[in-house]
């Protein structure tokens, strides 16, 4: 082998070590029957997966993540698809592309800054501690990826593949159902997994906004490493990890239908 | 209807839920926000009499006779126990004595009509107490907490001046929340560039593996990689038990609750920021450039620092703005991987917000780290939308 291929090769297997290494070296340790998060595991048990299930503390925030991200699901979905449909077509004008970046503006605002404001406006409103207030402001952060996602969906699409339908006798509600639903489903399905996986992971909006009776999966972990650290942690990880992977499983599969 | 004029009805009926949702939950609380940095209506409301009879005031020597009168009634037609409160705190931020001071005088001012403040206590007769008052119902709008952001403040005088040494760190986290966005930005061109290229160079599963080790962490929650961190790097972690097993230390080394873990941890969310867009740029290239530039005769190094760096470039720019804007808003790893000395401007946010209750000071600093992020972005956009119109 050439000298700059095996640096080349050294390089590429150094860096993806360090991408994924930590992720898969944490995984056997949510098998460990210590209370220790170390190497060397001393024996191997489910011990710390029942805590998740049977321990009241992560019982409730894994029902809260499941109860939250559906609630964050529906609503994105159906607002950021309604917006990619009403874009469409208006794609040069200044004012739609003006709206694109606005709706697009929550990815980059720093959570901190939108969780001290969603925090304050919310009080007022009695909506502070309450499910729906965290639904809201996980939709905030959830909607960019399903716009982002049905646009993309859309944007191969020829607008006169309807304009025929409707010439051809078809009223707008068949032509919504039988021609633009079906182009911009696979958008819309990898949309709505994005804004699931969206609101599953926020915590700083959820620490501003949610109370004890509304704590998530994430919010839970975040305290967790940050109070009294336990292999329960891993073994949450280890569920998130598995979850992630079926996740993007299914997204390619319909990249795939789509392509 | 005219098709056109449906078309476009139609186009804002699909897009009106979304607006009005974002107006109400993304917008308002950004200005709610905003106002909380520079609004300070206590005082102006709960002393409205006062704010008029001390307006000609120039806050030196005695307040004139009708202020005392006019704040005495002020005082009596507060019956509201948390307004009450809210003035004592407000003022006793101002000038520490007017906790006391207000309880006695609101005690003793019940039931009566009288206005001899200085009989209640010989504190109103000194000016310095008047002048605070007077400063706070000046306005219901200040520049207090925006100052403080950047460690300034108004002297008696009234004229902004620095802070003396030592009474706020606004600026000192400043500094370090720019100088750890900047390492994790360098670390991340550092692994991310070349690692592009290489990804970029080979094809089929190789380029699948190494875009997907890229992706998947991408993926990953948060949380998991910030948990996997620490398992990593802790004293007893993987990299101090491999390091001690090899016999090259004995104690461990610490990396983690100071800044290399920090930056360490960071670099890892943030690399997929800077080889995306990289090996996006790389892979348009003409793959025939580097060949016409050997057959030219450029020795293969000259051909990679005049063709294929310069042309990778325009990717690292809009990695490093991505990475770096990303970088200076973040608070979950700093606040779970940092120590004390590694805390960045959003956690100084947080405390204030939720700890200290200092809906001020969070909203000013917040104001402070928005616009930097969006100044950043504007940048980013203009970059990506110059180079769509020169493709």
């Amino acid at each position: 082998m050439k000298p700059l291929a095996l640096i080349k090769l050294t390089f590429a297997i150094l860096v993806v070590v360090f991408l994924l290494g930590p992720l898969v070296a944490v995984l056997p340790l949510s098998l460990t029957d210590s209370v220790f998060l170390n190497y060397p595991i001393p024996g191997y048990s489910t011990r710390w997966f029942k805590e998740l299930v049977t321990a009241d503390s992560w019982r409730l925030s894994i029902v809260n993540s499941l109860l939250i991200g559906s609630g964050t699901t529906a609503l994105a979905t159906v607002l950021g698809t309604l917006a990619a449909l009403g874009l469409r077509g208006s794609r040069a004008s200044l004012l739609a592309s003006t709206l694109r970046t606005v709706f697009l503006l929550p990815m980059v605002v720093p959570a901190v800054v939108l969780g001290v404001g969603m925090q304050l406006m919310f009080s007022r409103y009695g909506l502070t501690n309450t499910y729906l207030g965290v639904i809201i402001a996980h939709t905030v952060v959830a909607v960019p990826f399903v716009l982002v996602n049905v646009s993309s969906a859309l944007q191969g699409v020829d607008i006169r593949l309807e304009q025929a339908a409707a010439s051809l006798g078809a009223s707008p509600v068949v032509v919504l159902r039988s021609v633009t639903f079906p182009i911009a489903l696979p958008g819309i399905i990898s949309g709505a997994l994005f804004a699931f996986a969206t609101s599953l992971d926020e915590v700083v909006l959820t620490l501003f906004v949610a109370g004890p009776n509304q704590r998530t999966l994430a919010r839970q972990m975040f305290a967790t490493i940050r109070e009294n650290i336990s292999p329960a942690i891993v073994s949450a990880a280890a569920v998130f990890i598995v979850g992630t992977i079926v996740l993007s499983l299914a997204m390619l599969a319909i990249r795939r239908r789509m392509a | 209807m005219r098709p056109d004029l449906r078309q476009r009805l139609k186009a804002f009926l699909l897009l009106a839920p979304l607006l009005a949702f974002m107006l109400s939950f993304f917008v308002v609380p950004l200005v709610t926000m905003m106002k909380s940095a520079v609004s300070d209506p206590v005082a102006t409301e709960a002393l409205p009499r006062t704010a008029r009879a001390l307006a000609g005031w120039d806050r030196t020597g005695a307040p004139p006779a009708p202020a005392l009168a006019a704040f005495a009634e002020d005082i009596r037609a507060l019956k509201n126990d948390e307004q009450f409160g809210d003035l004592v705190r407000r003022l006793n931020s101002a000038q520490s004595g007017f906790r006391s001071l207000l309880g006695k005088t609101r005690r003793a001012l019940d039931g009566t009509s009288t206005a001899d403040l200085a009989a209640i206590d010989a504190r109103w007769s000194e000016t310095s107490y008047w002048a605070t008052i007077a400063e706070a119902v000046a306005s219901p709008w200040t520049d207090k907490n925006l100052l403080a952001a950047v460690d300034f403040e108004r002297n008696p005088a009234g004229s902004i001046a620095a802070m003396p040494e030592g009474a706020s760190a606004n600026r000192l986290i400043m500094i370090r929340t720019f100088v750890t966005s900047a390492l994790v930005t360098l670390a991340c061109i550092a692994l991310g560039l070349p690692f592009a290229m290489v990804a970029a160079s080979v094809e089929g599963w190789r380029r699948q593996i190494l875009l997907g080790a890229v992706l998947l962490p991408l993926w990953t929650s948060l949380l998991v990689r910030t948990a996997a961190w620490y398992v990593v790097l802790q004293d007893n972690g993987l990299i101090n038990a491999t390091l001690k097993g090899l016999g090259l230390t004995s104690t461990p080394i610490p990396l983690m609750f100071n800044r290399l873990g920090v930056v360490i941890a960071m670099t890892h969310v943030l690399l997929p920021f800077m080889v995306l867009p990289i090996f996006s740029v790389l892979i348009a290239i003409p793959r025939n450039l580097m060949p016409a530039a050997a057959s030219l005769g450029a020795h293969p190094l000259r051909a990679f620092f005049h063709v294929l760096l310069p042309l990778a470039m325009r990717g690292v720019v809009s990695g490093a703005l991505l990475v770096f804007m990303a970088a200076l808003g973040y608070y979950i790893t700093p606040a779970l991987i940092g120590g004390a000395n590694d805390q960045m401007i959003s956690s100084v946010i947080a405390y204030y917000a939720t700890a200290a209750a200092n809906w001020g000071m969070a909203g000013a600093l917040g104001l402070v780290l928005l616009a930097m992020t969006i100044l950043l972005y504007a940048v980013y956009i203009r970059l990506t939308s110059a180079e769509e119109q020169r493709a």
